[in-house]
């Protein structure tokens, strides 16, 4: 007869055998010891965003207090939203981005600001990190694929740096032009669409404090292929509006032509707020999948109005036919 | 052993079946061992499309090697492949069902009107399903051989439809370079067949 060797298996007495219960929350009680240092510092609300992935230079930060800026949704794992993304500079495939992105050169990094403004010019990605306290905020990100995941970003509103350039009043606009460098990114130049990638918004959307400047996520700086060094991060609104790897903000009084609209007007309108009530002309948008949560048999879930945030930006739109101007 | 004798072995067969079952088994695997990415429903639902359309190009490829090589003994494996080409697609809109659509029949019918490629898709279901259903020895003699010949010429349409799917769905980001190479292969695979019965060169 043979015995086998004690691996922790074997007890004396029952009572020494860990309930189920407690068991079965291993790896949450893991999460939450890993997490513990760096969420008393941010006094994040979501334990999942505390916790840095260690890939990349931290970004110290602070939790935001703006009301409605820390999503309650389970946190998207730091590998998913790292590696699922849509970066057509990179590559149409969404494992493209993370695979082909290393090559972009974030630094040295600047932002021209030109246009409609009393102070033009070249602001250096150092000044603009030091502009304005950073701040997490964990937002959902609802692509126009049908798509979902939720971002900790770190950034800070860019109505801070707006204000800093004080635009003229004839400003109605600001558009937002993605770096387009066919040296460093090998699918400009691709007939997928018209380089550079150019997004916009209204002004007072601009203006609006959910509009987030972003310069890192998961407490770190962002990834290549999520838009370092510099993006935009328009909550309520498909994710393609929040242009990645800015070199460019300019002011007009002209509504301008973005990189989707010019591709397909009939398809991506310059609004594109998240409206589960206007479907894309190809697929419905009532619904949406949630990426990293619950496995490959998880259920779509709905999608909410402004992506859930019409309470702080509904009145932006009101009065406004959604359906006409989708 | 000439490669004659090879193609009649029935181990040849056995090993066929376990060729066309690796992408099945390896998606299986994938699965479980999380390598299908962040969204593992869209990756089984394109590359369970993916080998459909592979499937139908090696199956297409069958006569037109039969006539190249001379090789009429290559006839004994077009029947699974494509059985295994219909599997594939009766994966893929399982996929679709269940993952996007969670078996709600009135989404499914809402979607079908709305996205055209979905229902070019659903045609090339309904094509392929008669088929199947007559792919075994009994339909043969049932039907006839004329009749059943006629009936399985129907594969010949089925590429127009499944490179329209695929055109209508990579069409959101104008992705068409694997279109055109499909449309390149099936269109040669098509092509050959008119160029031999122009030439009258049959299997010898």
């Amino acid at each position: 007869m043979r015995f086998r060797s004690d691996e922790g298996f074997i007890h004396k007495q029952a009572s020494d055998i860990t309930p189920l219960s407690i068991y079965e929350q291993r790896r949450v009680f893991l999460q939450q010891l890993l997490a513990a240092g760096w969420v008393g510092a941010a006094g994040s609300v979501n334990a999942q965003a505390g916790q840095r992935p260690g890939k990349l230079a931290p970004l110290n930060s602070t939790s935001s207090t703006l009301a409605g800026v820390q999503a309650t949704d389970t946190v998207t794992p730091y590998k998913n939203a790292s590696t699922y993304n849509n970066f057509y500079e990179f590559g149409t495939d969404k494992a493209d981005p993370a695979e082909n992105a290393h090559t972009l050169k974030t630094r040295p990094w600047s932002v021209e600001i030109e246009g409609l403004v009393k102070k033009p010019g070249v602001l250096n990605l150092e000044d603009m990190l030091k502009l304005s306290p950073m701040e997490d905020r964990i937002y959902r990100m609802r692509c126009v694929e049908g798509w979902s995941m939720v971002i900790p970003w770190v950034g800070y509103s860019l109505s801070e740096l707006i204000k800093k350039v004080e635009p003229l009043g004839s400003a109605k606009f600001v558009e937002f032009v993605t770096l387009a460098d066919p040296k460093t990114m090998p699918f400009v130049g691709s007939r997928v669409l018209s380089w550079p990638y150019v997004e916009g918004l209204r002004m007072d959307e601009a203006m609006h404090p959910l509009t987030l400047l972003t310069f890192g996520m998961y407490g770190e700086v962002l990834p290549n292929q999520n838009g370092a060094p510099v993006r935009i991060t328009v909550p309520w609104k498909y994710g393609f509006k929040s242009g990645k790897s800015i070199v460019k903000i300019r002011f007009t009084d002209k509504q301008p032509q973005t990189a989707w609209n010019k591709a397909a007007a009939n398809e991506y309108g310059f609004y594109s707020n998240v409206n589960p009530n206007v479907d894309h002309p190809r697929w419905s948008q009532a619904s949406e999948r949630r990426i990293g949560d619950g496995g490959f048999l998880a259920k779509k879930i709905k999608t909410l109005m402004f992506n859930g945030y019409e309470a702080q930006v509904g009145q932006l739109y009101a009065g406004m036919d959604l359906t006409k101007n989708f | 052993m000439p490669v004659r004798q090879l193609l009649l072995l029935p181990q040849t067969k056995y090993l066929l079946y376990g060729v066309l079952a690796l992408p099945f088994v390896w998606l299986i695997w994938a699965l479980f061992h999380d390598a299908l990415g962040a969204n593992p429903a869209e990756a089984l639902s394109r590359a369970t499309g993916d080998w459909t359309l592979r499937l139908l190009c090696v199956v297409l490829a069958v006569t037109p090697l039969r006539r190249l090589t001379g090789l009429s003994e290559l006839i004994r494996f077009r029947r699974s492949i494509g059985l295994a080409c219909f599997y594939y697609a009766c994966l893929h809109l399982l996929c679709y069902a269940w993952f996007d659509q969670s078996f709600e029949v009135n989404e499914m019918a809402k979607d079908l009107v709305k996205r055209p490629f979905i229902w070019l898709g659903m045609i090339c279901f309904v094509l392929m399903l008669p088929l199947a259903l007559t792919s075994h020895n009994a339909a043969v003699r049932w039907l006839g051989g004329k009749r059943w010949q006629q009936l399985h010429k129907w594969v010949y349409v089925l590429p127009v439809f499944a490179l329209l799917h695929f055109y209508w769905m990579r069409a959101g980001k104008n992705n068409f370079a694997e279109v055109w190479v499909y449309l390149a292969i099936l269109s040669g695979l098509l092509l050959s067949r008119l160029w031999f019965k122009l030439n009258n060169i049959r299997v010898g």
